[in-house]
């Protein structure tokens, strides 16, 4: 065990699957000897040549274009778009090629590959610096979509990801990227996509979250211990899509009252499609209406960002509401 | 056109420097142009016939199709656009296949997922195509990027229309080709129309092939219903991108005979004239006239040849016609690698339904959750 950032346990992840695996390349804006504008690729190029870690044209378009006839040629190709906010230039090469490759050549071709990408608030980075496109790529059959909110998860769900025949969208919350440390293997080691984690246990409110707002429910649900006594069961969504949809519903069951909490906007968010799936499988366990705490549906903002941002208050206050009903 | 590649004029004469290729293998090319027509001509009747949904022909264009896939390899890869099921079949995709895909039937390899026309052929690198105009650009241009790493001596064949050099794909798969220099053939076919936007509202450049200049790699123009010209345009491309010289863009300038698709009128956007003064510059005629005056075929060779195709498509769509049922476990399979919890459960719910109302076969049955 060895103590590291996310952001340390994503170079960790690509460094190690690299080494194993010579198909596996990184691409993208900046990431060859600069190290990516994060530094997630830090030290790669000068450990594997250019060759196999190396800047593209500045088209985003282009990169997961090419990434995708790599993946169908045979190669592992994890393509970095530098900010989430960028990758609607890529949108129709993910969701109409990527995604459904398998599916329209009847598995013939397939298209193995990692788009990785920081996502998220927190970091003053206005409109064009700061978004969770989320809810685009969960809508999309054919990807998964996945998020770690701790190092130990952003090493085990990356490599899991790069050795998953099938194309994965890797979000990254840029905000935790050096925000926080933990305990990370060494070596090889996969946390299974699709299937959540619980981060606390609890039996008086089930609060869903994923990515950066994950310390923000912990911080909430200790407060609501110390001052209400109210125990939450908090889960870590992790892979978005496919959903483990049992644990989800049996986390729900647990409590009979929920919270769900994403920095996204609102309307046809993430927390929507886990309340309809609350709805339909678990309504007669429900003791309150499931309460969402989300980002506003407007653009995102620069000056007023934390009061945009869920934070511990807001979530504290969502915690009492559906425990009070 | 002055300055288009050509090596056989409109009436079938010599006006350049013809391949030394053996008579056996100039009389194959006519024989797969006359295949692409024919083909045309049979699923417009079945389409008619309301036995397929849909057809985009590619007749008029055969000599680009037969010109660029010939020079090919077997371990050659072929990038879709529109209309290239007829350069497909020339390289090796059994017409089995295509038909069984035309009926979107259960003996298509895609498993009838995709509309007619939406051909793929593993076996002579013929990936499937998505109906979103460009996207297939960059991913020939990925996969020489992988060819190049592998040192694998393959060449990408990249095709699309004069409507998709306006496409973010085309854009972005040139510009990465050339700085990449990648073993890859850029096969633009100018047919004259986009739908029906004609070519020369695509671009406000003096043609397509210059654009390649912006780049930084060569562009062609070639005759497009001279499959000769076709051909050897092709050639050299190939063996420069072969021999590690990068890519180049060649424009294939012909003329799209019949309407956009089926479903379309082309009267309503050009004139009958236009269409006349192409169809005086057929692409198989003048090549017939060509082998012909080589001795290669003879008058009323082309009749036979017709009768024997037509013969052989006739046997294989009686044969597709006959097609099992589609599984219904297709609805759900292939998304991903293993059918998910959710999509398995969405599959039994609707599977209970569908057993009620007696739609399902034997072996529609539930997932195990
Ligand atoms: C991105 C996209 N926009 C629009 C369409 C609808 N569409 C299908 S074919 C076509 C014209 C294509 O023209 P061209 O590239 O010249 O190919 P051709 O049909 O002439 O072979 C259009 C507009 C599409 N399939 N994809
Ligand atoms: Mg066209």
């Amino acid at each position: 065990m060895t103590t590291m950032t996310i952001l340390e346990a994503v170079t960790n992840a690509l460094d190690y699957e690299m080494s194993r695996d010579d198909r596996v390349l990184c691409l993208g804006e900046d990431v060859g000897l600069n190290g990516g504008v994060f530094r997630a690729t830090q030290g790669l190029t000068e450990k594997f040549g250019e060759e196999r870690c190396f800047d593209t044209p500045l088209s985003e378009c282009g990169i997961i274009g090419t990434a995708i006839g790599m993946a169908m040629y045979g190669l592992r190709p994890v393509p970095e778009i530098q900010f989430m906010d960028f990758i609607y230039p890529a949108f129709d090469q993910i969701v109409s090629e990527a995604a459904k490759m398998r599916y329209r050549s009847g598995g013939e071709y397939t298209c193995p590959m990692v788009i990785r990408t920081p996502y998220g608030g927190g970091i003053r980075g206005g409109l064009y610096h700061s978004q969770s496109g989320e809810a685009y790529f969960a809508h999309t059959a054919g990807l998964k979509v996945v998020i770690p909110s701790t190092p130990h998860d952003a090493k085990g769900l990356l490599i899991a990801s790069i050795q998953d025949p099938d194309p994965v969208l890797f979000m990254e919350p840029k905000a935790l990227y050096r925000a926080i440390k933990g305990e990370v293997p060494e070596g090889e080691y996969t946390v299974d996509l699709s299937t959540l984690r619980t981060v606390r246990e609890g039996r008086d409110v089930t609060i869903y979250c994923y990515g950066a707002m994950v310390p923000v429910v912990e911080k909430a649900a200790q407060q609501a211990k110390e001052q209400r006594g109210i125990d939450c069961l908090v889960i870590d969504l992790r892979t978005l899509l496919p959903l483990d949809e049992e644990g989800v519903i049996e986390a729900a069951k647990q409590t009979g009252r929920v919270v769900v909490v994403h920095e996204a906007p609102r309307f046809c968010g993430y927390g929507a499609e886990i309340s309809a799936i609350i709805a339909e499988n678990c309504i007669e366990y429900m003791e309150a209406p499931v309460k969402r705490v989300t980002g506003f549906d407007t653009p995102f903002p620069n000056t007023l960002e934390h009061h945009y941002l869920p934070d511990d208050r807001r979530v504290l206050d969502a915690i009492e509401a559906v425990y009070d009903f | 056109m002055a300055t288009a590649l050509q090596i056989l004029a409109p009436d079938g004469s010599v006006v350049g420097e013809t391949p030394g290729l053996p008579d056996a293998e100039l009389k194959d090319l006519f024989v797969s142009m006359m295949r692409i027509r024919c083909m045309d001509g049979r699923m417009l009747k079945l389409q008619r016939a309301g036995r397929i949904g849909f057809v985009g022909t590619a007749t008029g264009l055969e000599a680009t199709l037969v010109g660029a896939a010939a020079p090919l390899r077997r371990a050659d890869w072929l990038w879709s656009g529109l209309r290239e099921g007829g350069a497909a079949v020339t390289r090796g995709l059994p017409l089995s296949e295509y038909i069984a895909q035309m009926y979107c039937n259960a003996n298509d390899t895609a498993k009838g997922r995709q509309m007619c026309n939406h051909f793929q052929h593993k076996a002579t690198n013929y990936p499937s195509w998505s109906s979103v105009i460009g996207t297939q650009i960059p991913h020939g241009v990925g996969a020489a990027f992988a060819s190049k790493r592998r040192g694998d001596d393959v060449v990408h064949a990249i095709h699309f229309g004069d409507g998709a050099t306006s496409s973010n794909g085309f854009h972005s798969g040139m510009n990465f080709a050339a700085v990449w220099k990648v073993p890859a053939v850029f096969v633009c076919t100018d047919n004259g129309w986009a739908i029906s936007v004609a070519s020369s509202a695509q671009t406000a450049a003096e043609s397509f092939a210059v654009k390649a200049k912006a780049y930084g790699m060569p562009g062609r123009d070639v005759d497009g219903n001279d499959v000769l010209a076709c051909r050897q345009a092709m050639a050299e491309a190939i063996d420069a991108a072969r021999a590690g010289d990068g890519p180049s863009l060649i424009v294939l300038k012909t003329y799209r005979m019949l309407g956009h698709s089926s479903s379309d009128d082309p009267t309503k956007y050009r004139s009958d004239d236009e269409v006349a003064m192409w169809a005086a510059r057929d692409p198989i005629a003048r090549y017939e006239r060509f082998l012909i005056e080589r001795g290669i075929l003879s008058e009323g060779d082309r009749a036979s040849i017709e009768k024997d195709l037509l013969t052989e498509i006739d046997a294989v769509i009686h044969e597709q016609e006959a097609a099992a049922p589609m599984a219904l476990k297709t609805l759900v399979e292939d998304v991903y690698a293993e059918v998910p919890y959710h999509l398995r459960r969405q599959y039994n719910d609707f599977i209970s339904v569908a057993e009620k109302l007696g739609h399902a076969q034997p072996g529609d049955g539930a997932f195990p959750l």
